[in-house]
């Protein structure tokens, strides 16, 4: 590397560096600029004893301020749930009912709701209710456990057939193929019966699979096939479907039934959060 | 190549020898010299005190203006009120999605630039614009506490003196206070002027408030009392292109060189013959603001102020000549009088009256549509998640979440019903009993109404997979109906 040398024409000094002849002056930034950098580097160290900053071989230095962006998310958190707690408070005392003719609270309870259902309820039942093969669509009429808001409310807490808890929905189908009860061909008839029930209500009674129901599902079902929800029996009558409303789903149902588990949210969910799920499910278009 | 070499460092061995200058210091910027402008009175000057004194009582005037709305609307006349969401301007109302009308008051004020400089040149930076006018000010304030230009310049070039100290102390915290003024007077205009004022007193404002409060009073601080000139000179765009806007018949600041020249400094009772009137006085140069020689022509630093011009109004005045040596005037007139042809003005030229269209159809499509502008919008969303639900009786649901923005300050209520599916039934969960043909959406005034809103059409009366459907809301009080598409999703069985 040559030397820094005077340039004649403008009395400074070079680098030094030269690439091809041409010599690069030494123009030095203004004093100003090197003093705000160095207050720069200043800061930094200032940062670093402050702040969290060095990795050390298994853990880090922590700082002086004992900083840490976990602790600032747990503060918000917390600062939100301390405005959170009047609302509440006052969906604990109210009924699902009151919460959901008081347009203060249940446009809360709706905010929340949704918040909430994204969380715990979407995964199975789809966003906005609409359900899957095996899961009920909320979105719609048809409701296996009722669809009042205080029924909605039951089976949220309590869930179906969720055996850690004594008082969620217990009701099953009897399993009239694998048990016997009913032969291929009586089965064959029945669900003719089932789907006319719906699609052709009319020719309905002149079926031969008539007298089955009546003997056999009736009991649950109800006489027309429009179901019970005080035993989880679903409307037969419908085009609303929680496995399949063909002949032969409806076959496969009666042979062997599927029988869905739902756990029941009251012991993970605060009761509020709760009230809250079940004013936005009612929402969802099915609620009565 | 032969020839010599254009720099003489260029090829080594020649440049010591070839080069017996001395070498000197060059540097890349411009010397700062501080411009001392010498206090001058004359026409422009009471212009200029007029313009300035009428754009400061608006702009700390205004956001004291009341106007009232009607209960729980801000009552403050010229207010922007960022938290709420809302522009106000006296009468005028504007929310979030018509800031286009912002966009076409700048639109506005640049095609009246234009304007304004063709046809007067640098009225705008010489009179009205913002640094001008606090730049004025503050050399007001400067003026009545250190003197005038000599006795600033001997004040400046003076050994610190116990009344050097005061006077500076005394500039500084009047020029302190102004800032601080402007700065809370330009917060004013984004919350209640009254409320903000106790907050203020009180200590009481947002930290957002105070740093805003300190950003801009610095920056008047920094820019009226220090940048100054170095602003128009260096800073502002518009010198750099005002030019393009500027015709021989724009109305310019011009020193009549014919006239002037050659220039020479004159004694008592010496006739003006075989010279120019010109007496090299360089009076027109110590009123500057922006410390310009005029007689070097029309240039980027002259803002055009005409400053210069009373000032050498007075010179001719006493020395017996007629006024108008520096005069503002089109550069056409200035070569016509120096060949002594006739002069013109011609303020309707091409571009004149193309700036002059531009303006009016901006105003015409701003104020027709300001005027004809509806109050109420509506938002149609047609819910995807599910697109369409199946009832149990085989009819097919919808969902839609309609927002509707009553603008106007009455509450309104809406009866909102649909087109293209004549089965088709609406209605809201938690609001209306049964479904219907038709449903009420009250909307508060001066608010958004959001519904859930939900059609539902009988089992077989679907065609397509989508067909279109159109909501029509009519308010009740007045009758009016608009509609608004959207579609409606079924299996198409």
């Amino acid at each position: 590397m040559a030397m820094a040398e005077r340039d004649p024409v403008s009395g400074k000094n070079t680098t030094g560096h030269e690439w091809d002849g041409i010599k690069e002056l030494n123009s030095p930034l203004p004093r100003w600029w090197v003093i705000v950098f160095y207050l720069t580097v200043a800061w930094a160290v200032g940062y670093w004893i402050a702040y969290p900053s060095w990795p050390t071989l298994h853990t880090y230095a922590k700082g002086v301020l004992g900083y840490t962006s976990r602790g600032e998310v747990a503060q918000d958190i917390a600062k939100a749930k301390l405005a959170q707690a009047g609302w509440m408070a006052k969906l604990k005392t109210a009924t699902v009912e009151q919460i959901n003719t008081n347009p203060e609270l249940r446009e809360y309870a709706m905010a929340g709701g949704a918040v909430a259902f994204r969380e715990n309820c979407a995964p199975c039942h789809q966003q906005g209710g609409a359900g899957a093969y095996g899961f009920p669509r909320l979105a719609a009429d048809r409701w296996i456990w009722g669809g009042a808001l205080a029924q909605i409310q039951t089976t949220i807490t309590h869930g179906s057939r969720w055996a850690a808890d004594p008082e969620t929905h217990r009701m099953d189908m009897p399993r009239f193929g694998d048990d016997k009860v009913l032969n291929e061909d009586q089965i064959s008839k029945v669900a003719d019966y089932v789907v006319a029930l719906y699609k052709a209500p009319d020719t309905a009674n002149t079926l031969p699979g008539k007298a089955i129901f009546a003997e056999h599902c009736v009991a649950c079902h109800g006489e027309k096939g429009v179901g019970n929800t005080e035993v989880g029996a679903p409307s037969l009558k419908t085009a609303v479907w929680l496995y399949s409303g063909t002949k032969e789903g409806i076959m496969a149902q009666v042979h062997s039934p599927k029988m869905g588990v739902m756990p029941a949210w009251g012991a993970k969910l605060d009761e509020a959060v709760i009230k809250e799920l079940t004013v936005y499910v009612h929402s969802l278009g099915g609620g009565r | 190549m032969p020839g010599p070499p254009l720099l003489p460092n260029v090829t080594p061995g020649v440049r010591m020898t070839a080069s017996p200058k001395k070498p000197q210091q060059t540097s890349l910027y411009a010397e700062h010299c501080k411009v001392q402008p010498r206090r001058v009175d004359g026409r422009f000057r009471t212009l200029k005190w007029i313009a300035t004194g009428i754009l400061l009582t608006i702009f700390f005037l205004g956001p004291w203006l009341r106007w009232s709305r009607g209960a729980g609307v801000p009552d403050q006349a010229i207010l922007l009120d960022l938290a709420g969401r809302r522009g106000y301007f006296f009468s005028i109302e504007i929310w979030p999605q018509e800031v286009y009308y912002l966009t076409g008051i700048l639109i506005l004020g640049a095609v009246g630039l234009f304007l304004a400089t063709s046809l007067w040149g640098r009225l705008w930076c010489g009179f009205t614009c913002i640094q001008t006018v606090f730049t004025d000010l503050f050399q007001w304030i400067e003026y009545r506490t250190e003197g005038d230009r000599s006795k600033r310049l001997s004040l400046d070039s003076g050994p610190w003196t116990s009344e050097k100290f005061t006077r500076k102390t005394i500039k500084i915290v009047l020029w302190l206070v102004v800032s601080f003024l402007t700065s809370a007077t330009f917060l004013l205009y984004f919350s209640d002027a009254f409320v903000t004022t106790m907050e203020l007193l009180h200590g009481s404002a947002s930290s957002s408030f105070y740093s805003a409060l300190f950003l801009i009073m610095a920056s008047t601080f920094l820019l009226a009392g220090f940048a100054r000139e170095q602003v128009c000179i260096y800073m502002c765009p518009w010198p750099r292109f005002q030019a393009a806007m500027v015709d021989e018949d724009s109305l310019i600041v011009t020193y009549e060189g014919w006239r002037g020249e050659p220039r020479g400094t004159h004694k008592r009772g010496q006739l003006f013959e075989n010279r120019g009137h010109c007496i090299d006085c360089t009076m027109c140069v110590q009123v500057c603001p922006t410390g310009v020689d005029i007689r070097n022509g029309s240039q980027l630093a002259c803002i055009g102020c005409a400053l210069c011009i009373d000032a050498c109004d007075q010179v001719m005045d006493k020395i017996g000549l007629p006024r108008g040596l520096i005069s503002y005037d089109s550069s056409y007139n200035l070569a016509a009088r120096g060949k002594g042809t006739a002069t013109r003005r011609r303020p309707i030229r091409p571009r004149t009256l193309m700036y002059t269209g531009v303006l009016l159809l901006v105003v015409a499509v701003m104020g027709g549509t300001l005027v004809t502008r509806s109050r109420l919008e509506v938002d149609v969303l047609h819910e995807r998640s599910p697109l369409y639900v199946t009832m149990s009786n085989g009819a097919t649901r919808n969902g839609y979440t309609i927002k509707v923005l009553n603008m106007s300050r009455e509450d309104q209520v809406y009866t909102l019903r649909t087109e293209g599916l004549p089965q088709a039934s609406v209605d809201i969960i938690g609001y209306t009993a049964t479904a219907a043909t038709t449903v009420e959406l009250p909307v508060k005034g001066d608010s958004v109404g959001t519904f859930r809103v939900y059609v539902t059409v009988p089992r077989g009366q679907l065609v397509n997979k989508t067909q279109e459907l159109r909501f029509v809301l009519t308010e009740q009080r007045s009758g009016r109906s608009d509609s608004f598409p959207s579609i409606f999703a079924g299996s198409g069985e």
